[in-house]
């Protein structure tokens, strides 16, 4: 009797086990500022994006039970490593989303790698992060330091502005977006008249605006973001830059930048993002949607957190696995298609390839809502947004 | 073009002009430091946030009550007082026995519930905020085009800046606020209400930043973190200026403007820490401040 009894326990538990494999969980977390300057680009618009993924995934029906985690890494990168060790130690994290600010990616990214776990990253801009420093753990979604460069610097200058002035915030990011934007001015016939290095963050820029007419640079590039961008702008309009013909080139401009500003200020300005929330219905819808859950317009951070879940999670579920490597072979090898970016697909470096738009910020008479801010230029395919997989120095595609 | 030191004279005049012009920051923000620390003995770690809050008001009044830049300057600054004076009789009023220490941690604290409060309502971005249509547009100086604005912002912050001086020196209401620092029992006892002064102080130290939160509104990014990344540089000035004293703060704000402005054309990376080393400097050679009296 006793023996029957145990021979059914183990049974149960063997079905409860067969059960269990075929029911796949995945946790999801997302590190970035919930606090500080760059909150309002991820926070927690960015947890909204990943949950919209999970949402639109059907996940639950699909067998992956998929759970959602965030913190805050007040952007400095001691921090954000001691979060990302802790989740793939203790917490059994798989996947670690957006992770703004340069620094703190590519330290992420080393840890992702040491630990064999996932990394989309979506926030950070520097094109290290699929150049000398790229992972066969870590893929790059939304934008980068190189495709802002083509994208905005390469059109300036097609459009006559052929002197650059930099303003660049003195550190990694702004240094490596003054590179990259440099290369492409004087790939395209341009030159570099010269550059300021700004303490970051600044709030008065009205000096090295200053410098910068004086220069009579025709184009004065901001190779900054978040608050420094907001302000310069704001002092180049008070000190009559723009009304005196020289033009500003923002290279690293969100949406939400250019509500802060204003469109009496901006007007006219020209910048690059991957997503544009109202380019056409399909963003319009996914739009709305974040905005009942955030109260603004998502940008190309939250965008980009939205479609890398979705793709990780369609891996996952053809793959039928969580094992990295099967899952990014598989996320490299299937170009996807989604609301957000339409079509896109991931190279080989981890850069995922999506097309990019030069937007103008529109005079206030033709705005005609709270965000509708921007209209579309062009739109530049991903082949020439972004640069070519032989210029990046990865390690990974030397070794193919 | 003459030259100095390889920078043409006319953008060093330029670059002078705009330091003097954010000088005017930190002095309107030292002087009301300076007068809190003087009468409370409180290190008020909250006047970056009350710089932001007052920023904020007159957006609120701007866009909540359609009530324009003008009456908002006079207006902003009554309301961040009266949150002031409530904050220090609420709280700060508990401490005056106590070391500094404790001052200066609530007032920290303080600041960074406000400024965390304004996030989560407004986000980090900033709003906007325009510039005064009647000072909108500048003038060509021939070394420089000065916005009207801007020239504006020196003339308030300097009015602004005198008048509390003058109230604080040459009255009798300030000969009493003098006296109620050095001998606070004594002036009680000749009849006069020592706290309800105290109290008073504080409120208008506070609409001393809202004052400046407001000439700043149009010109910087009106954001929650904005006064958190002006303080810092403004206590090195007090520290400069020696704490406590009101002259001391007007002028060292002023100068160290101008020293900001210069390191920004002859090397623009030091430009952040330029106030620090002279603060070092200063420290080693005068400990309590240029301007300050040794206890």
């Amino acid at each position: 009797m006793r023996k029957t009894a145990t021979a059914l326990a183990v049974a149960g538990l063997l079905m409860g086990a067969g059960t269990a494999q075929a029911q796949i969980s995945v946790k999801l977390g997302v590190l970035n500022d919930r606090s500080g300057v760059y909150s309002d680009l991820g926070g927690e618009g960015s947890v909204v994006a990943a949950r919209m993924a999970v949402e639109d995934f059907k996940a639950e029906s699909k067998g992956i039970k998929v759970e959602i985690v965030s913190a805050d890494h007040q952007n400095k990168p001691d921090i954000g490593a001691s979060i990302t060790r802790k989740w793939y130690d203790q917490d059994n994290v798989d996947v670690i989303l957006d992770v703004p600010t340069s620094s703190v990616a590519l330290a992420v990214a080393q840890i992702t790698k040491e630990k064999n776990k996932v990394h989309l990253n979506s926030g950070a801009a520097t094109s290290d992060l699929t150049g000398p420093a790229c992972t066969a753990n870590t893929l790059h979604w939304a934008y980068d330091t190189v495709q802002l460069a083509n994208v905005t610097g390469g059109a300036m200058v097609r459009q006559g502005g052929d002197s650059w002035y930099f303003l660049t915030a003195d550190y990694a990011f702004g240094h490596a977006l003054e590179r990259d934007t440099s290369a492409v001015v004087k790939k395209n016939g341009g030159k570099v008249i010269g550059t300021v290095r700004t303490p970051f963050p600044s709030s008065d820029f009205s000096s090295f605006l200053l410098q910068a007419q004086a220069s009579k640079a025709k184009v004065i590039g901001l190779a900054n973001a978040g608050g420094d961008t907001v302000n310069a702008i704001k002092q180049a309009s008070e000190f009559g830059i723009t009304q005196g013909g020289q033009k500003l080139g923002g290279l690293l401009v969100f949406v939400n930048d250019i509500k802060a500003l204003g469109l009496k200020v901006a007007q006219g300005l020209n910048f690059s993002e991957t997503f544009y929330w109202d380019y056409n219905d399909s963003t319009r819808a996914w739009s709305k949607r974040f905005m009942g859950h955030m109260n603004r317009a998502p940008n190309m951070t939250n965008a980009g957190v939205y479609s890398s879940v979705l793709h990780y999670l369609r891996g996952v579920e053809a793959t039928k696995s969580k094992d990295p490597a099967k899952v990014i072979g598989w996320m490299k090898a299937n170009p996807f298609e989604d609301a957000v970016f339409g079509k896109g697909y991931v190279r080989e470096d981890g850069r995922v390839m999506i097309d990019a738009f030069l937007l103008e910020v529109k005079k206030p008479e033709e705005s005609k809502g709270e965000w509708d801010l921007l209209k579309v230029v062009t739109k530049v395919p991903a082949d020439q947004a972004f640069r070519p997989m032989s210029e990046g120095n990865c390690p990974l595609v030397k070794k193919n | 073009m003459t030259m100095i030191f390889g920078v043409p004279t006319a953008a060093l005049f330029g670059q002078l002009l705009l330091g003097l012009i954010n000088g005017s920051f930190y002095a309107m923000l030292s002087l009301g430091l300076a007068v809190i620390f003087g009468l409370l003995n409180i290190i008020n770690f909250t006047h970056g946030a009350q710089y932001m809050m007052g920023a904020f008001a007159s957006w609120m009044l701007l866009n909540y009550l359609g009530i324009g830049y003008w009456p908002a300057l006079i207006l902003a600054p009554l309301i961040v007082g009266a949150t002031g004076i409530i904050l220090e009789r609420l709280l700060i009023s508990r401490l005056y026995n106590l070391d500094h220490l404790y001052g200066l941690l609530l007032t920290f604290g303080v600041g960074l519930i406000i400024q965390g409060l304004f996030r989560n309502q407004y986000g980090v971005s900033g709003l906007p905020y325009g510039i005064p249509s009647q000072l909108t547009g500048g003038q060509n100086l021939g070394f420089m085009f000065m916005p009207n604005y801007r020239g504006w912002v020196v003339v308030a912050s300097l009015i602004v800046c005198l008048a509390t001086w003058f109230i604080i020196e040459k009255t009798r209401l300030g000969a009493y606020l003098r006296a109620a620092t050095e001998n606070p029992t004594l002036v009680q006892a000749f009849g006069i209400n020592v706290p309800l002064m105290i109290t008073l102080t504080y409120g208008a130290g506070v609409a001393l930043a809202a004052f400046a939160g407001v000439l700043a509104a149009p010109i910087y990014s009106v954001n929650p973190n904005m006064g958190a990344d002006l303080i810092i540089v403004v206590f090195a000035v007090v520290v400069i200026g020696g704490m406590g004293s009101i002259l001391g703060s007007i002028i060292t704000g002023f100068a160290l403007g101008l020293v900001e402005g210069l390191t920004k054309v002859f090397y623009p990376e030091a430009s952040s820490t330029v106030i620090f080393v002279i603060m070092v400097l200063v420290l080693l050679v005068k400990p309590a401040g240029l301007f300050g009296r040794t206890a």
